[in-house]
């Protein structure tokens, strides 16, 4: 086959064209990169900055993280956080298991619209979510009575609205993880179990819930962190004076952003990431089960 | 019931919604024995064998184990134990913990657990592997830990589900040795689900063979290769010649009666058959002989000729395959030993003789 002229210039013109699209893909990538993590950077950057404006670098100082360390109220903020987050997550993470194992091995009447209702919280906005709930705290006559409680050496007023708040939208995050395990999972495994004699609670200890594990620390983490993130429903379902850090901050920014809100947002970021690394080592654990890592946060 | 009956099926049907996977099966299967349930991918085989264990009850019918009607009886409390098609090891267990798992839950005490772990381990030659994962094993590693967590809780009656189907040919031969060995060894019954005729024949004391959910022949692998009483069972053990044909009597001696009005007597016919059927004869391959015309015997009342062409060989070493085309208009394949060297070879288009023993004929259904 011979090339005519015309056929090799028609080649450079789609190489060019293709090396442009490469070149300019790779533009947008760094940009959205930037979009997304620049302002991350300053955030990070100005916590460390020696004056109170949030603009104007005047020099390093690690001032504002002491301040937010001695600030009663921050620090009681955070381990209230730290209590919802807990408390909930070890009750979602067993509720969300069950609704899981139900789902995903039995039929029973209304199983379509439990299955519908399970996923809700997920796909309805938060802020519905929240208005229903406290419509609910309001009707039902829960109210926000607090839960007093000692942790770590804190005396904590914890609503208990706030913790079956968390609980409600966190049972559905962890269902869906759980079931997606649940659903790769070899049914032989079971199986073969019973044929050793195993009864069905055996099977379940032994088998099914070792099997799942990945699955249900994986549901537990998400839930973990979606409960340390969560702002709208902590708000709504709290009553008045109880903060979890990310109501705090709103209050605090309220009355003016300061260096302070940067560290503290600095000190979340870092426990975000502290929970990513986690995820991921844990991940890569129990990675000789190639199967355990279909399911990231 | 007689005593020996190691497992008895007396009459189950297994329907799935419309769809009847087992139909009307009846076995007995004796105590000590290698029985082997044979049949195509889809005959029911691995239903049959659910059934045994408990994961699957009857639509109706009954299943005794050692005498005793299994009715509802959960898997884990019927005396059998299973070797997965897949082995279903436990991934979260060392191969030791899944060996010792059947024995835990039977509630046998540590030291004796400890003992016949590492006997069960010994028996199967995996000795120094207990530690190791499964993952960390190779197929037929696997197999044989499937094979030491089963038989160490000794069962009454071990249920193999095409144990050797994902290891390669070479593999499997050993293998099929090893575990015919094994069972020897051990005493325990053995039922074997196989699509794998060559498989069932080696290893097998008895061979049940399935199609389509229905047990067509229960018997001992060279009566079945021998006298199969289904044309599907001819066809599917070995390798047959079917020749269409139309029985011409059936006393005093069976004659059926070829395409161009050839007659010829055949050992069985399939009964239910009646004068005026048309039939398949058939005739394995190796039971046919060629001869040239002036060699020919005497011709006797048991013996089958009919004068054909070579028209293809086909040269595997052993035996070389002849093609021939027969007056009738019909091809058989006679399987001729390559025993001499200096044999003239037969030759494509060579005229020849075709020639069987009357008992190798079986006369079947056509359809
Ligand atoms: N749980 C089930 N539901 C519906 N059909 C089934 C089920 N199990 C098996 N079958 C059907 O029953 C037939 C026999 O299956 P099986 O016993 O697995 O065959 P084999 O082991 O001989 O290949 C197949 O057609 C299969 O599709
Ligand atoms: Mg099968």
């Amino acid at each position: 086959m011979s090339t005519t002229p015309s056929d090799r210039t028609l080649g450079m013109g789609a190489r060019l064209r293709s090396r442009l699209g490469s070149l300019s893909l790779s533009v947008y990538g760094v940009l959205g990169f930037l979009f997304l993590y620049l302002p991350i950077v300053i955030l990070v950057i100005f916590s460390f900055n020696d004056s109170r404006s949030t603009s104007q670098w005047a020099g390093f100082t690690t001032d504002w993280y002491r301040q937010m360390i001695e600030d009663r109220q921050i620090i009681l903020s955070l381990w209230n956080s730290l209590f919802v987050a807990i408390i909930s997550t070890a009750i979602a993470t067993v509720l969300g298991t069950l609704a899981a194992m139900a789902m995903e091995r039995y039929s029973f009447r209304g199983k379509m619209a439990m299955d519908a209702v399970l996923y809700l919280p997920i796909i309805i906005p938060d802020i519905a979510m929240a208005i229903m709930l406290l419509i609910f705290f309001n009707v039902s006559g829960i109210g926000f009575q607090p839960w007093e409680v000692q942790f770590f050496g804190n005396r904590l007023a914890v609503p208990y609205s706030v913790i079956i708040g968390h609980v409600a939208f966190n049972i559905s995050f962890v269902a869906v993880v759980v079931r997606a395990r649940l659903a790769n999972m070899d049914r032989t495994l079971e199986e073969a179990a019973q044929d050793l004699y195993a009864n069905t609670w055996q099977t379940f200890r032994r088998v099914t819930l070792p099997m799942l594990m990945p699955g249900i620390l994986g549901g537990a983490l998400l839930a973990f962190t979606l409960s340390l993130d969560d702002f709208v429903i902590t708000f709504f379902t709290s009553g008045a004076g109880f903060n979890t850090l990310p109501v705090r901050v709103f209050g605090m920014i309220r009355r003016g952003v300061t260096p302070k809100i940067n560290a503290v947002s600095t000190l979340m970021l870092a426990g975000s990431f502290l929970l990513i690394l986690i995820s991921i080592i844990s991940r890569m654990r129990s990675g000789e089960d190639e199967d355990a890592i279909q399911f990231g946060l | 019931m007689s005593e020996e009956c190691a497992v008895e099926l007396r009459d189950v049907v297994k329907a799935f919604g419309p769809f009847v996977a087992v139909n009307h099966v009846s076995l007995q299967i004796r105590d000590g024995e290698f029985f082997s349930l044979l049949g195509p991918s889809g005959c029911g085989k691995t239903t049959s064998l659910r059934m045994i264990a408990g994961f699957e009850m009857p639509t109706s019918g009954h299943i005794y184990i050692g005498g005793a009607q299994q009715g509802y009886l959960p898997p884990n409390k019927r005396p059998v134990n299973t070797v997965f098609q897949q082995y279903a090891l436990f991934p979260h267990m060392t191969v030791a913990q899944n060996v010792a798992f059947g024995l835990e839950m039977s509630h046998a005490n540590k030291g004796e657990i400890g003992r016949r772990v590492h006997e069960a381990l010994e028996m199967v030659h995996l000795g120094g592997l207990g530690t190791r994962k499964p993952k960390q094993l190779s197929g037929g590693q696997q197999q044989r830990v499937a094979l030491a967590r089963a038989l160490v809780n000794r069962p009454k009656v071990l249920l193999l589900d095409e144990p050797l189907g994902a290891l390669d040919l070479k593999l499997r031969k050993a293998m099929q040795i090893e575990l015919k060995n094994l069972q020897e060894q051990v005493g325990i019954t053995f039922i074997y689900v196989t699509h794998d005729q060559e498989e069932a024949l080696t290893m097998s004391d008895r061979i049940a063979v399935m199609d389509k959910g229905q047990v067509l022949q229960v018997a001992e692998p060279e009566a079945l290769y021998e006298q199969p009483t289904h044309r599907f069972t001819a066809d599917f053990i070995g390798e047959t010649n079917f020749i269409p044909a139309r029985v011409a009597a059936l006393s005093p001696t069976i004659l059926v009666e070829l395409a161009g009005g050839i007659r010829l007597p055949a050992g069985w016919v399939e009964p239910g058959i009646a004068v005026g059927d048309r039939v398949m004869l058939s005739v394995r391959p190796e039971k046919i002989n060629l001869y040239e015309a002036h060699e020919l015997e005497e011709l006797t009342a048991t013996t089958c000729r009919v004068r054909g062409v070579v028209e293809r060989l086909v040269y595997v070493g052993t035996d070389t395959h002849h093609t021939v085309r027969l007056e009738s208009g019909d091809r058989v394949v006679a399987r001729l030993q390559n025993l001499h060297v200096d044999e003239e070879p037969w030759e494509m288009g060579e005229a020849t003789t075709v020639q069987w023993e009357a008992a190798h004929g079986r006369v079947f259904k056509e359809a």
